[in-house]
């Protein structure tokens, strides 16, 4: 039965029809060489995926989880996309092999398998978060032979230190830490929320002025990984990355001395100077460190970074630090 | 359900099945008027009960970051407190004698309920704005900690509303003066009572949760 | 006398804003000249700018979406251009410039484009549907719709007079705080989103009244099309979750004003406190932008399908049921903060919940169409190719609610590509279909249907090009708002995505070509049925565009898609033939409230960014006496007397039963 109006819709598909085609062999022609030059570039150019490509077992954990969570979905996602597609095309009004069920609007049995899938497949996933978020609690103290190494973590404005409260030295903007070893982290900040990743070891922890979190990571072997800030912390953020160090024992171990061979002391004063807005050019480390100096930190002792303020002499640490240009202040 | 297949019994005054949602049609159009704006109000009354509960629960959590100043238990006094509670509530009862004078069309029911209304609810801003005065001049101002900050904003906003509660009581005695008792202007009376009222509850949360858990033990 | 307000604050000596301030001022300045060198002023004042019809304030809120849609969009060509160049370079954009830019795009998108579209399209709509005249309260209608505006006004100021935020679109603090932003940035951020959101509040309050209150006889809640349930549950959630937002934002201001401190890092302040209360709104707020997509999906699929949507009771069910639990999931936006596995394995569960109901309805709409006669005409393009995006954006969604997998993305590129995924494969699909699938009713001619569909296939080719690298990149570890980078692995897909953006703006020039070309020739696309896409609810029974009073007299409902099942009957001639007996029509009087309540908001809003004390007094008191003239007003509305409202009536049947007649009849 033909039902008026239906004359409006026949106008629209005769004329998508009639593109269909046009469109189809314009698209092919635009698949040129360039594009297949950029694919072959994507796909062999250095594929470090490094959430996928974990060294350590905390990122390995969550690694699993991801990937075994995406299978889960697929098994859903991918019938559910092709049967979108395929009912849209197959019961296109212009296809008369296709019946029609005008007032077919409800089905018991339906519902209920409609309900069921998603209820099941999220039941299962919700068991696997459960489970993980336990396992992987970011808190959670790593099961080793090997004794833990304290590091505590003060994100600053815009540059990371890190201490190593038992070896009384410290580091800014890389952190170097003994393969196979767990390390046990103790985070805040100095000034702005802000959060500490290292996607190829595992989990990012927030950082924030006053409060404690804490993080637990491993390298399996040695190795450099990359190490960022992943909330936005100002003018400086995009640079606040810093480089992970994964040494042998022995190779951590002289490097420590070479640490305390030389470089400046990181006393409440060097502190303030540090947690003045810059951006440190190159890595560098503090030959020793004021006991407590991170309790300090935490109970507003010291207190949090002064923000933008007019500051012409950042001090003789950061001296070659370029000055960011902070904005416009009213 | 298909379209076609389910009946309906249809009575003239146009209602379907049983659950009919909207306002019956029935009803004269003043009396739906009025039920639409007190239900539309309500809803307002709603969101700003809402509001008022973000604050609660900044204040909960603030409660005792005094960052070395002054707590509740050194600040707060209860015979205040309890003045502000029977002022408020003896404005509330004013109120609900104003709302029935102004369906009455009396005028001596409706603007004394009123005026005695707001000369409760001034003398309860009085009280608070002397509290707030006498806090800042001791240095316990809303600068001095979290737990202060949380403090001035949760009573001040309640001062807030009745301060804007004030003004607009005196509005709606002007408004009765220059027009009578319009319908629309009965509509508004209504939606000042409901406002007032809703002060008033919002008061018992503030003297339960904020002083006399502030001082408790 | 002008506060913090110097010379200082136009940007002299940034090329870019002033350039583009320069090009909008110039613009605006020439739009306005033409229109009073045509003498269309007090038209537009009559009918636009004082007009409580809910039809008209629909339609002014989609064009400001509409046009603050091209401003967020340049923002994007922005940030992806300067991501595109910025490997171990600083761009063209410093850091101080391009922090304002992702924060200007958020915020436009969210609070001026994304709500804007839907509460303009639940606007124009769900009066229609209801079989009523207009909203509950028309003149707070009014001025929900000017103070939204106001708030547009004042975010798109802050590129010509001072700076914008650099926080992000939410501003967390401390970095919020007058400590680290001691610029007028987040004020212009706090008072424009601020004031705009009063305005969405009102608008949530008047549509629940009129959702629950309003109806035409015999439209029970079961007989609502299912756009007036998602409508509802859409203002439920304002109604719940604005004040909370109200709130934070009033907290953080006195932080920033009067030295309080909430957010603060001394004095006991808790950042911690911020992220609860603002995602507390934050999570409702996106499902108040995506339940009325789904009612329009609803609609179209249906309509497009010649059937009734399938499995009625499960959609308002599943509309209720994630209206309920989006409330409950508010952590997930913050796992890494550190709360804990209870915690966070409970909110994580919680936010998966949610992906029930919303497959539930995607399932629905697969058996709407199956069995039934599918055209493609470009609503319907829109809602197939929601479908299918949408469930790929819910998988990363569940993805990321698997708290593990959240702490490897969280904040990440792939997190960036899962909300886009959503708002644009979702909300803004389902905009877009509504916008197509309603404007003949609004206007009164359709819409060119080949730009229409071009411009589905390029925003739907560029959504994929722009953002599925960024699912790649992010699994590569780069963190969002970058304002440079210097890892190699992650710049072909940047390059990649820039070229998406470049697609996506060729789909919206379509979309202006679309309107230009349409608006050209209206004479030939005219809709002179009324119903120019066999549709199913009561908005269809009107003219096109509706009177005034929507319905001569209003209709009696008897069921589900009672305008199909009474059109099929009137095409066999079946039907009441009889004509209905005219009263006269109250309708209320326009008024100007709604406009001189955003001036003076506007100017207070500008006061308190500036610290001009003056200011803000005279237009505080200013709006309070806008309230109480509103108040004084004695005549609040007019009559259409009964042969006036039978007069239009009649024209329109007749035109109606012509056009019908000229095309093929029914065998």
């Amino acid at each position: 039965m033909r039902v008026i109006g239906e004359a409006h819709f026949d106008m629209f598909a005769t004329r998508s029809i009639k593109c269909c085609p046009r469109a189809k062999a314009q698209t092919r022609r635009v698949r040129a060489l360039p594009f297949y030059g950029l694919v072959a570039a994507l796909l062999l150019g250095g594929c470090n995926w490094a959430v996928l490509n974990p060294k350590g077992p905390v990122g390995d954990g969550n690694a699993t989880l991801l990937v075994d969570s995406v299978a889960i979905m697929l098994v859903i996602v991918v019938p559910t996309i092709i049967a979108t597609l395929g009912i849209a095309w197959w019961f296109r009004s212009s296809n008369r092999r296709a019946f029609y069920l005008p007032n077919w609007e409800y089905s018991g049995q339906l519902e209920l398998i409609v309900w069921a899938i998603p209820l099941l497949t999220i039941m299962l996933l919700g068991g696997v978060t459960w489970i993980g978020s336990f396992d992987l609690d970011p808190a959670k103290p790593l099961v080793s032979k090997e004794e833990p190494l304290n590091v505590q973590v003060v994100s600053l404005d815009w540059k990371w230190l890190f201490i190593y409260p038992d070896q009384h030295v410290a580091s800014v903007n890389r952190l170097v830490i003994p393969a196979g070893t767990p390390i046990r982290f103790s985070l805040t900040s100095g000034s702005v929320m802000t959060a500490f990743f290292v996607p190829q070891l595992g989990s990012m922890i927030y950082t924030m002025n006053r409060m404690r979190t804490q993080l637990n990571l491993l390298a399996d072997h040695p190795g450099t990984f990359h190490g960022l800030a992943t909330q936005i912390s100002g003018d400086g953020f995009a640079d606040m990355h810093f480089e992970v160090e994964a040494k042998s024992p022995t190779d951590f171990y002289a490097w420590l001395g070479q640490v305390r061979a030389g470089g400046p002391e990181l006393t409440p004063e060097s502190y303030i100077a540090l947690s003045k807005q810059s951006v440190v050019p190159a890595p560098f480390t503090f030959r020793t460190v004021t006991d407590g100096l991170f309790e300090k930190i935490l109970d507003q002792t010291l207190p949090p970074g002064p923000g933008p303020v007019a500051e012409t002499d950042p001090g003789p640490i950061v001296a070659t630090a370029p000055r960011l240009c902070v904005g416009r202040r009213n | 359900m298909s379209i076609a297949a389910r009946t309906t019994a249809v009575g003239l005054g146009g209602e379907g099945a049983a659950g009919a949602p909207s306002v019956p049609h029935e009803l004269s159009e003043l009396e739906q008027k009025r039920i639409i704006v007190g239900y539309g109000f309500w809803i307002f009354l709603l969101s700003d009960i809402v509001m008022f509960s973000a604050f609660f629960a900044t204040y909960t959590v603030l409660v005792n970051e005094t960052a070395g100043g002054p707590s509740g238990r050194e600040l707060f006094h209860l015979h205040i407190v309890a003045l502000e509670t029977a002022f408020l509530l003896l404005s509330s009862f004013a109120c609900g004698v104003a709302s029935i004078g102004a369906r009455a069309h009396r005028d001596a029911m409706y603007y004394g309920a009123m005026a005695v209304t707001a000369l409760f609810g001034a003398g309860f801003l009085f009280l608070e704005i002397r509290e707030f005065v006498g806090m800042i001049a001791i240095g316990a101002g809303p600068q001095r900690s979290a737990f202060l900050s949380a403090f001035f904003t949760l009573v001040g906003c309640h001062g807030l509303h009745v301060t804007l509660g004030l003004m607009w009581l005196l509005t709606m005695m002007a408004q009765v003066f220059a027009k009578g008792y319009r319908p629309d202007i009965l509509r508004r009376v209504l939606c000042f009572a409901l406002f007032w009222h809703t002060l008033d509850i919002i008061w018992v949360a503030i003297f339960t949760v904020v002083y006399l858990m502030g001082v408790a033990v | 006398m002008f506060g913090k307000l110097t010379w200082d604050a136009i940007p002299f000596d940034q090329p870019i804003p002033l350039a583009a301030g320069a090009l909008v001022i110039v613009v605006i300045v020439g739009v306005v000249a033409f229109i009073t060198v045509k003498g269309r002023i007090p038209y537009l004042w009559r009918e636009w700018i004082t007009s409580v019809d809910h039809k008209h304030i629909g339609i002014m809120y989609v064009t400001l979406a509409a046009v603050m849609l091209l401003r967020g969009f340049i923002d994007a060509i922005m940030m992806r251009s300067q991501q595109a160049i910025a490997f171990r370079s600083q761009g063209y954009l410093p850091p101080e410039h391009y922090n304002q830019i992702f924060s200007a795009h958020g915020t436009i998108m969210i609070f001026f484009v994304a709500m804007p579209f839907v509460i303009g399209l639940i606007n124009i709509v769900v009066p229609l549907q209801l079989g009523v005249r207009d909203v509950a309260f028309p003149t707070l209608n009014s001025v929900s719709f000017w103070l939204t505006a106001t708030g547009a006004l004042l975010i798109n100021l802050s590129l010509v007079v001072g700076e914008f935020s650099r926080t992000g679109w939410l501003p967390f603090p401390p970095l919020s705080e007058l400590t680290y932003s001691p610029g007028v940035g987040v004020d212009y951020y706090l008072w424009g989103v601020q004031i705009s959101g009063v305005g969405t509040l009102l608008t949530g309050v008047n549509f629940v009244t009129t959702i629950l209150k309003l109806h035409a006889p015999g439209m029970t809640y079961m007989r609502m099309p299912v756009f007036c349930w998602t409508a509802l549950a859409t203002n439920l959630l304002i109604v719940a979750a604005f004040p909370v937002l109200t709130a934070t934002l009033a907290m953080l201001t006195l932080d920033r004003y009067l030295g309080f401190h909430f957010f603060t890092n001394e004095a006991g302040g808790n950042v911690m406190m911020f992220m609860n209360l603002i995602w507390m709104w934050g999570h409702p707020e996106v499902y108040i932008l995506v339940l009325p997509a789904f009612g329009v999906f609803s609609e179209v699929v249906s309509t497009f399908s010649r059937k009734p949507l399938f499995g009625y009771r499960s959609m308002v069910w599943a509309t209720m049921a994630i209206c309920v639990i989006s409330y409950t999931v508010w952590l997930h936006h913050f796992f890494t903060m550190g709360a804990g596995p209870n915690v966070n394995a409970v909110f994580g569960i919680a936010s998966m919940i949610i992906a029930v109901p919303t497959g539930v309805k995607i399932f629905n709409w697969m058996f709407t169409m199956y069995g039934g006669r599918v055209h493609y005409a470009s609503p319907m393009l829109w809602s197939i190719g929601f479908m299918v995006t949408f469930v790929i954006g819910g998988l990363t969604g569940v993805l990321v609610a698997v708290v593990p997998a959240d702490f490897m993305l969280h904040n990440s590129l792939f997190q960036v590509a899962h909300f886009h995924n959503v708002i644009i494969g979702g909300v803004l699909f389902g905009a877009f279909a509504g916008y197509t699938f309603w404007f003949p009713k609004a206007f009164g001619f359709r819409l060119d249907e080949r730009l229409g569909k071009a411009a589905f296939w390029c925003w739907f080719i560029g959504f994929y090009l722009a953002f599925m690298p960024l699912y790649v990149v992010g699994l590569m570890g780069m963190t969002r708002r970058m304002q440079h980078y210097d890892v190699p692995e992650w710049r072909p897909w940047l390059l990649v995505a820039a070229v998406g953006a470049a697609v996506i703006l060729a789909g919206i020039l379509c979309q202006i070509a679309q309107l230009v070309v349409s608006i050209r020739r209206r004479e030939e696309l005219r809709d002179l049925t009324g119903d120019p896409w066999m549709g199913r609810s009561l908005e269809w029974s009107t003219s096109s565009p509706p009177p005034a009073f929507n319905f001569a007299v209003l209709p009696h409902v008897e069921g589900r898609d009672d305008y199909w099942r009474r059109a099929r009957l009137a095409e066999r001639g079946v039907g009441p033939m009889a004509e209905p007996i005219y009263k006269p029509i109250e309708m209320p009087r326009n008024s100007a409230t709604g406009f001189v309540c955003a001036f003076f908001a506007t100017f207070a809003g500008f006061g308190m960014i500036w610290h001009i004390w003056w200011l803000v007094a005279v237009c505080l008191l200013g709006a309070f006496a806008t309230f109480v003239v509103f108040a004084w007003r004695d005549r609040t509305e007019y009559e259409i007397p009964a042969d006036e409202a039978a007069r239009i009536d009649r024209e329109n049947r007749a035109a109606r039963r012509l056009a019908f007649a000229q095309t093929e009849p029914a065998e």
